[in-house]
């Protein structure tokens, strides 16, 4: 059951096999264990992250294609929800039209920077999408009529997914049964959902193409695949699953705007998550989005910490402001290219 | 067996070095069907805007400003084009440049403050070159440690100078702050010379006067001296002038970092030109830099030239007639051009 729910593509490692477990239980039942609004949104974060990186790891790890567009299709699946959450009130079917529209249009989107730009190599591709990246994020802070400009749009859900809604006065086992309550099960069950649609296609024939594409192309067209349909296919399927990612973000923030959800930072921050956590396996998603998050979340406290108490040798307490956490971060980034270009959960998989 | 094969295969060698002469020569051919773009432009701008001395006004600046994107864009594309090294960490040499002048020009304010052109220009000289020294020496450092491992493939060196910029952005802001960091031109050089009716801004009479002599040094460096001979032919068949006896190695990493000192110094320029600089401008400056060395072809140090002019006169009319469409006259440019010619207007055929 376990098997074909994860598509025969077992962690294969002990250690790894244990982590997830604890990670994937500990997100199940976070209500419940980590009661507070702090550690819950960071919960629901790391959730968002696990779909947003594997879909990225979708196109870096598997099919070797380097895109700097993806914050792009995050950023539309978000203003869907968004935009027609505000223009059609709250309610059900806006958020269906809403995710729906943004799909097609990351659809539309992607199929069209794809056929324009994956004929050309590597590099040439990853700077091209900078660009149009570039361009969007300018494009949404500009359109101020419909998306709000800088300030981005606040809007309601649903009246049951709203903080005031109670499904039932008394907490339960520790955690009260609110609006918030609901939501976070939404984008948990989502999530849960679009990982395991990932890990069955990066586990299809179709998902071994790609892998033979990424290992080389050359050989891969060879064979008699045509590698520009499938390199076009597996952008496709990363922007959508990219733009679900947006909605869910929507969905849990009940905001957005150009910052949360179309800013270089993020798509930085896709990078060193996929990279540390590995790449071309969908587990590194996983561990590398939690171990992330945690970190950005608590790893700063711990840092201000250390800042204190080398607060008397200049440069050493100003590398360990909280600040500065990035540094390191970017440090450890250059380290996994460098040591473990599989990251962590690579490494992990090849004790075994 | 052995012997015939040689007899047989000569002469289709000699009638190859025969038809070569014939064949039109690739280096001395030049494609001018890009360069007339520059005056094409600047003259169908010239009756949407109407007043010739505004005309004048914007097409000076716009050549200035793309001068200045020149400078900053060419370290980029004479890594690209002689060691097939993106380096996307580029940008963070360019916010580098520009930190280090706000240092030196404040150190040197008595220079920057007085009323002379001489002791201003010796304070923007002075920064210039501790920019260059400055950007060049970590360039070395950023070689030997990111880049020479993965030197050949691309998706590595993508994402490793890709980590190189984190990590130096961070530094930087170790070193200077987070805060964003005026950095006031010059007393000198600050307002305009009239010509006729048009304003001209001094500075972007010394960005165009920089532009030139950095576009003649690289163009003369590489096509007429003997060090240029050695990177092109380093380039095209790296064993053979190894085998010659040429340390190719070294003059790799002088190409490394040459191209880093360039973008320290167009770190300067863009800083000067901003009035202020902020630890993130690398990363704003990298997409700047990245369509002009698409539109100009990846790894063309004319191309990019070419590039440079045209952003910055499309960014300058653009924003006297619709501000708004501005923001993205770059990126419909760049369209426009990969939609005419695929691989930017001056392909680099050997990559």
């Amino acid at each position: 059951m376990i098997s074909r729910l994860l598509s025969h593509d077992l962690p294969r490692s002990r250690v790894l096999a244990v982590i997830l477990t604890v990670i994937v239980l500990g997100l199940a039942f976070a209500p419940f264990i980590f009661p507070g609004a702090k550690s819950l949104n960071v919960a629901a974060k790391i959730l968002i992250f696990i779909v947003l990186v594997a879909s990225y790891d979708l196109l870096l790890g598997y099919t070797g294609i380097v895109s700097f567009a993806h914050t792009m299709f995050f950023g539309i699946g978000a203003y869907g929800i968004a935009i027609a959450s505000t223009r059609m009130g709250p309610g059900w079917s806006s958020l269906a039209a809403g995710a729906l529209g943004a799909v097609v249009l990351s659809l539309v989107l992607s199929l069209v920077i794809g056929l324009f730009s994956l004929r050309v190599r590597a590099i040439f591709y990853a700077m091209i999408t900078l660009a149009v990246a570039s361009a969007f994020q300018t494009l949404a802070s500009q359109l101020s009529e419909i998306t709000g400009g800088e300030d981005g749009l606040n809007f309601k859900l649903p009246d049951v997914l709203a903080p005031s809604f109670q499904l039932s006065e008394n907490p339960v086992l520790g955690a009260s049964l609110d609006g918030k309550f609901l939501t976070y099960y939404i984008v948990f069950f989502s999530a849960l959902v679009l990982f395991l649609a990932m890990l069955r296609i990066v586990n299809s024939p179709f998902g071994r193409v790609l892998q033979a594409i990424r290992e080389n192309d050359f050989r891969a067209e060879a064979i008699g695949y045509r590698t520009v349909v499938y390199r076009t296919w597996s952008n496709v399927l990363a922007a959508v699953f990219a733009t679900l990612a947006g909605c869910l973000l929507a969905i849990w923030l009940r905001y957005n705007g150009p910052d949360t959800s179309l800013s270089f930072e993020i798509m930085i921050d896709i990078l060193l998550i996929v990279v540390i956590g590995g790449m071309g396996t969908m587990y590194g998603a996983v561990f590398g989005a939690t171990a992330f998050l945690l970190a950005q979340s608590y790893l700063q406290d711990l840092m201000a910490l250390g800042a204190n108490a080398t607060q008397a040798i200049p440069l050493l307490s100003a590398l360990l402001s909280p600040d500065r956490w990035l540094l390191w971060l970017g440090i450890l980034f250059i380290l996994s290219v460098y040591f473990f270009p599989t990251g962590i959960v690579g490494k992990l998989r090849e004790r075994q | 067996m052995e012997q015939t094969s040689t007899i047989t295969t000569a002469p289709a060698a000699v009638a190859a070095v025969d038809a070569a002469p014939a064949a039109p020569k690739p280096a001395s051919q030049i494609d001018w069907a890009p360069l007339a773009l520059v005056p094409a432009l600047a003259f169908a701008a010239l009756p949407f805007i109407g007043s010739a001395p505004t005309w004048i006004t914007l097409t000076a600046a716009g050549l200035a400003m793309g001068m200045i994107i020149f400078i900053i864009a060419s370290g980029l594309t004479l890594i690209f084009g002689l060691m097939d090294v993106l380096n996307f960490g580029h940008g963070v040499f360019i916010a580098l440049g520009a930190f280090v002048a706000v240092s030196v020009m404040g150190a040197m304010s008595d220079w920057t403050t007085a009323d002379s052109l001489a002791l201003n220009l010796g304070a923007l000289g002075a920064a210039m070159l501790v920019a260059m020294l400055v950007a060049g020496v970590l360039g070395a450092v950023f070689e030997r440690v990111l880049v020479r491992v993965v030197y050949g493939q691309h998706l590595k060196q993508i994402l490793i100078t890709m980590g190189g910029m984190v990590v130096g952005e961070e530094l930087i802001k170790v070193v200077w702050g987070p805060a964003q960091i005026p950095l006031p031109l010059p007393a000198a050089l600050r307002g305009s010379v009239l010509l006729g009716d048009a304003a001209i801004e001094k500075y972007r009479l010394i960005a165009v006067v920089v532009g030139l002599v950095v576009f003649a040094t690289l163009v003369l460096v590489l096509n007429r001296t003997k060090l240029g001979l050695l990177i092109r032919a380093g380039v095209q068949d790296r064993e053979m002038v190894e085998s010659l006896g040429y340390r190719i190695r070294r003059l790799f990493v002088g190409v490394f970092i040459a191209g880093s000192a360039l973008a320290g110094l167009g770190g300067v320029m863009w800083g000067l030109y901003q009035q202020n600089v902020i630890p993130q401008m690398g990363a704003q400056v990298n997409v700047l830099i990245f369509i002009v060395i698409i539109i100009g072809g990846l790894g063309s140090t004319g191309g990019c030239f070419l590039g440079a002019l045209l952003v910055g006169l499309l960014a300058n009319y653009t924003g006297f007639l619709a501000p708004k469409v501005a923001l993205f006259s770059n990126i419909l440019l760049m369209v426009a051009i990969l939609l005419w010619r695929p691989q930017g207007v001056y392909p680099v055929t050997n990559r």
